[in-house]
């Protein structure tokens, strides 16, 4: 089996989900200059509640797939009410206060939102039930099922749907406007208020179905997962430029390609000393070298155009 | 009646007392101007009538209705347009795109667009090119046509000259002469006072965060008090 082929597949698809994600922090900062930090936890949520209801579902005569889609079903508004709410409750109050103070309350959401499902689901992890097909292809020596591409035709698909919506679309328009200058685009006749919410439901919906697709994959979810995924896809985000959709597209691929890869042969490279458990490593050591040595990431423009 | 009617308008920002009560009238069809040397409260008023700051006190009234609770967002639809200091266009969106931005609450803009791309040539050639390309005078033009997209009934003008050439200065004014004469009424925030009075009805001469003088521009112009304070005579 070629390892290197193996890897880079199971880099797009991990990369994919990752995508989906940064997606969420980069829309948000584009138009707020805020790092959401609890949009990890959305994440989680989507795959808790998508998680519970394929669980109470999965004995029934339902088909595999149509199980899946009814939790995604769930879990997609949810996660979109959830978005809608943080901003609403959080965020907004502190729209002109320092960023250090919505810095905070990003924090302090995302803890509300672990132990929350702490408190619902508990602390053990919840297991995907086997509905999906998982017989691997084999192509050029490398295995690929079924579920991993369906993740990346999802995903890309989402992806083109999203810039559709906002390089072609009035709406879309509107939330460039209004990233570029809120005030403006408010004498334009633009409500802010709803272009923000708008932002936040859509970065939540894309979290849902990351949420699902990443437990899915994993074939578990836990209350603890949205620390480290949005973590990744934070450095996603900024590895591609912050604030840039393609760069988000971009940053997650690759991320996932270099955690891949670097799970793969880390082995190798350490002779044994590190194993694959290790491959947490890259990501943060991506983050670093971009923060040091490209800060506006690969697509990312200057940052003092915010100021 | 008036189209706006400012009555005791008080801004402050923080500890600072910007505008200190004035008052405004903008009759339907008039081309008025608000002239003043910097830091005079021009720009403030203009933000203030737009609902675009906190803290303001006194009355204005649009159509003769209030309007000062109202969120910015909703004076376009009501047929109030903005033009800010320094033009506020929107860079990394293409010409065509910020005029459609203009047009936010039109459902059709079809003849807005042949309109504003009538007046302004130059922006129809550079309709795909991103904004913030453009030249100042040409993001002027812009500014402005982005503006007229709403199609207002008033407009507010925030220093339309600001850092052009003489001949672009004067295309300008061509231009707000002439969507002034299209019946849309005016008020004109300037520094080039001379432009600025030949060209309008009515102006206000704003000091301190105070009106000092206004009456008909014909009669500031031979105001002796203007010709050496403004108009450097
Ligand atoms: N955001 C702000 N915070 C504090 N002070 C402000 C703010 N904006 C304006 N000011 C102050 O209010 C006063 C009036 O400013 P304003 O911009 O209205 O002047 P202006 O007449 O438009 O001047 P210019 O011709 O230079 O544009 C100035 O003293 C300015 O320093
Ligand atoms: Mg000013």
């Amino acid at each position: 089996m070629d390892i290197f082929l193996q890897q880079i597949i199971n880099g797009i698809v991990l990369g994919s989900v990752y995508a989906l994600v940064a997606l969420g922090y980069t829309m948000v900062y584009g138009i707020l200059g805020l790092i959401n930090f609890a949009h990890g936890e959305v994440v989680m949520i989507g795959a808790m509640v998508a998680l519970a209801v394929i669980n109470a579902l999965s004995g029934t005569a339902l088909p595999g797939p149509v199980i899946v889609l009814l939790g995604l079903m769930v879990a997609m508004p949810t996660c979109m009410a959830l978005g809608y709410g943080i901003e609403r409750i959080a965020y907004r109050p502190l729209r002109h206060a320092p960023r250090l103070a919505a810095l905070i309350t990003a924090i302090g959401v995302s803890i509300v939102l672990q132990n929350s499902a702490m408190i619902i689901w508990g602390r053990q992890y919840i297991t995907f039930p086997p509905l999906l097909p998982s017989k691997p292809h084999f192509v050029a020596g490398a295995a690929i099922s079924d579920l991993q591409i369906f993740i990346v035709l999802l995903a890309a698909l989402i992806m083109v749907g999203l810039l559709f919506l906002v390089h072609r679309t009035r709406l879309g328009r509107a939330m460039r406007a209004t990233a570029q200058n809120a005030e403006v685009a408010g004498l334009m006749g633009v409500n802010i208020n709803t272009i923000i919410s708008i932002t936040f439901i859509v970065g939540s919906a894309l979290a849902a179905v990351a949420g699902l697709m990443v437990s899915g994959y994993y074939g578990l979810a836990h209350y603890y997962m949205g620390f480290s995924l949005g973590l990744k896809a934070f450095t996603a985000a900024v590895l591609g430029g912050i604030g840039n959709l393609g760069g988000a597209m971009l940053g997650g691929l690759l991320l996932g390609i270099i955690e891949s890869l670097g799970a793969g042969y880390i082995g190798q490279l350490t002779g044994g000393f590190l194993g694959s458990n290790y491959q947490d490593v890259f990501a943060f050591f991506v983050l670093i070298l971009v923060l040091v040595f490209r800060p506006s990431g690969l697509l990312g423009e200057r940052i003092a155009e915010r100021a | 009646m008036n189209l706006l009617e400012v009555r005791d308008l008080k801004v402050s920002y923080g500890g600072i007392n910007a505008v200190k009560g004035i008052d405004l009238d903008v009759g339907e069809g008039e081309l008025v101007a608000l002239i003043g040397s910097n830091g005079a409260g021009k720009s403030t008023t203009l933000k203030a009538i737009c609902g675009l700051l906190l803290h303001v006190g006194g009355e204005v009234r649009y159509q003769g209705n209030s309007i000062k609770r109202l969120p910015s967002y909703q004076l376009v639809r009501r047929g109030m347009a903005l033009i800010p200091e320094g033009r506020g266009i929107f860079g990394r969106l293409t010409v065509e795109e910020n005029l459609e931005m203009g047009a936010y609450c039109r459902a059709s803009y079809k003849n807005e667009l042949e309109h504003v791309y009538g007046l302004f040539p130059r922006l129809k050639e550079r309709r795909v090119q991103t904004a913030g390309t453009l030249s100042g005078g040409e993001q002027q033009m812009l500014a402005i046509g982005r503006g007229l997209m709403s199609r207002p009934k008033l407009l507010l003008l925030d220093e339309p000259s600001m850092g052009l050439a003489p001949l672009m200065v004067s295309k300008i004014f061509e231009t707000i002469l002439s969507i002034a004469r299209e019946g849309v009424t005016l008020l004109l925030v300037e520094q080039n006072a001379k432009l600025a009075l030949e060209a309008c009805h009515k102006a206000y001469v704003m000091d301190g965060g105070l009106i000092i003088l206004s009456g008909p521009a014909r009669e500031l112009l031979g105001n002796p008090r203007v010709r050496e304070a403004y108009l450097g005579e």
